[in-house]
């Protein structure tokens, strides 16, 4: 019975036409044994923090095409840490310009991916750090 | 931290954590939930089940909504399971989608859950989850469970009024008539009622009802339906202590028959509160909380005190098919007498 399961929301912040790539994302996340909380489209930062308190996610995975993320990514981290989840990871998917990378990394995000990156990758660096920080604070 | 007491005292982020103990089954949660449950039996418990792709997550949103505009406004939570895969345990847990318009609510709790195993229609924690949300002072508690086709019926031993809904299209008048699902209705739903069909899926519905009571009843939207045959005699219904599921149309995307439909759930509960229906299914599901509980309790308490050797021995005899499975479970629970 007792079973950790690792929780992963995936949204989509801001106005973005299509979920295609975050629903890919989320099946090779199911596939790899996580349960994924997906809330759609056009959500907004204080959606995200909502749902990601309500469902006690370990993860968020914010997927954003729309050039937006130098304004969406802090909006989130800030409203996690004023909700008390700190410890909750976030990863980045979507069309992200190199050069914004290392900012959004400083900020406290775990990992930003571009396309083609393969899913085993994004599903072995969730991994990693959910149960890197699980053993750590239980 | 103390678990229970922060969630009394309203905290979400203890609520969020104290589901996750308690649907990963640990002692923390276990102890947090004995706590609580003094403060448990005050919710309202209403069940939405249904075949996949009817609009269950659509219909949940709107009654929601409905239940935070009514005066005063109570407190919603909403625990919505959808199925895990069973190879990989992982799931897409994708009731949320349809459930946007309830966010910044501060009145309102949503939580999606796995099946995690479970065939009945909801998780095996579920029932600890719903119990939690009660004892947090969520005032109505809607349980949407996994698609669900004729058997998943879990739902009728958790909640006080279930809504079964289904959409036009679906099966002919056969199938309305199988056991199982359309039995534990106290409410059937009509969603999707803008598409073509409807009348017909009316049709097998409340034949199926004819069939299976065919005395004179009360209905609870019987002025709705005074072209029923058997609803002739309107002296007699209030004597007349049998409730009859209503079948109520909707289209839940564009709100349409919420509102009637959150007066059926109303009349439901001044029926089970007249009638004591709604002690009786308070007792029910305890009692087979208790049994189930009780059932984990003495096989693991059993299997202490058989020899690993002596229950495998028995095993290999019943694979060699020199025993039937009851001549085993007779030498394994009484020493070999039948």
């Amino acid at each position: 019975m007792a079973e950790r399961k690792i929780r992963v929301l995936v949204a989509k912040p801001g106005l973005d036409g299509h979920d295609r790539g975050a629903k890919v994302v989320a099946r090779a996340l199911r596939d790899a044994g996580m349960e994924v909380i997906y809330t759609g489209l056009r959500q907004t930062p204080e959606m995200i923090a909502e749902s990601a308190l309500q469902e006690d996610v370990d993860a968020v995975g914010l997927s954003i095409l729309s050039g937006a993320h130098m304004a969406l990514v802090p909006r989130v981290l800030d409203l996690l840490r004023a909700n008390g989840q700190e410890n909750v990871r976030i990863f980045i998917g979507g069309i992200i310009p190199d050069e914004d990378t290392p900012r959004l990394l400083e900020m406290g995000v775990s990992g930003v991916y571009g396309p083609g990156t393969p899913t085993d990758t994004i599903v072995n660096d969730i991994r990693r750090s959910v149960l890197g920080s699980a053993e750590i604070s239980e | 931290m103390d678990l229970a007491h922060a969630v009394l005292e309203g905290n979400r982020l203890a609520l969020a954590r104290l589901l996750t103990q308690v649907e990963n089954g640990t002692v923390q949660g276990r102890q947090a939930l004995e706590a609580l449950f003094p403060h448990t039996g005050r919710a309202h418990l209403i069940g939405v089940t249904g075949p996949p792709g009817t609009g269950k997550s659509s219909l949940v949103n709107q009654l929601a909504l409905q239940i935070r505009r009514s005066d005063p406004p109570r407190k919603v939570a909403i625990v919505a399971v959808d199925p895990s895969s069973p190879f990989t345990g992982g799931a897409i847990l994708g009731d949320r989608v349809r459930m946007r318009d309830l966010s910044g609510d501060p009145g309102v709790f949503i939580r999606s859950m796995a099946s995690r195993g479970s065939l009945g229609g909801l998780a095996h924690a579920t029932s600890s989850v719903v119990q939690a949300l009660d004892a947090a002072g969520f005032q109505v508690i809607l349980i949407e469970t996994v698609g669900a086709g004729q058997a998943e019926v879990d739902i009728a031993r958790l909640a006080h009024t279930v809504l079964v809904v289904e959409a036009p299209g679906l099966g002919d008048d056969i199938q309305a008539i199988k056991a199982g699902i359309l039995e534990i209705a106290d409410i059937l739903v009509i969603n999707k009622a803008d598409l073509s069909g409807v009348e017909a899926t009316e049709r097998a519905l409340l034949s199926m009802l004819q069939l299976a009571h065919p005395a004179p009843r009360i209905f609870a939207n019987q002025r709705e339906h005074h072209h029923l045959a058997w609803d002739e005699n309107p002296k007699d219904l209030e004597s007349v202590e049998t409730w009859i599921p209503p079948v109520q149309r909707t289209v839940a995307v564009e709100g349409d028959g919420v509102t009637e439909l959150a007066g059926l759930i109303a009349q439901h509960v001044a029926y089970l509160q007249k009638t004591g229906g709604w002690e009786q299914r308070e007792q029910a599901r305890l009692q087979s909380e208790l049994d189930e509980l009780l059932r984990q309790a003495l096989v693991r308490r059993w299997r202490d005190t058989v020899p690993e050797a002596h229950y495998t021995q028995v095993l290999q005899r019943l694979l060699d098919r020199q025993i039937s499975p009851w001549q085993a479970v007779a030498e394994l629970v009484n020493g070999g007498e039948a």
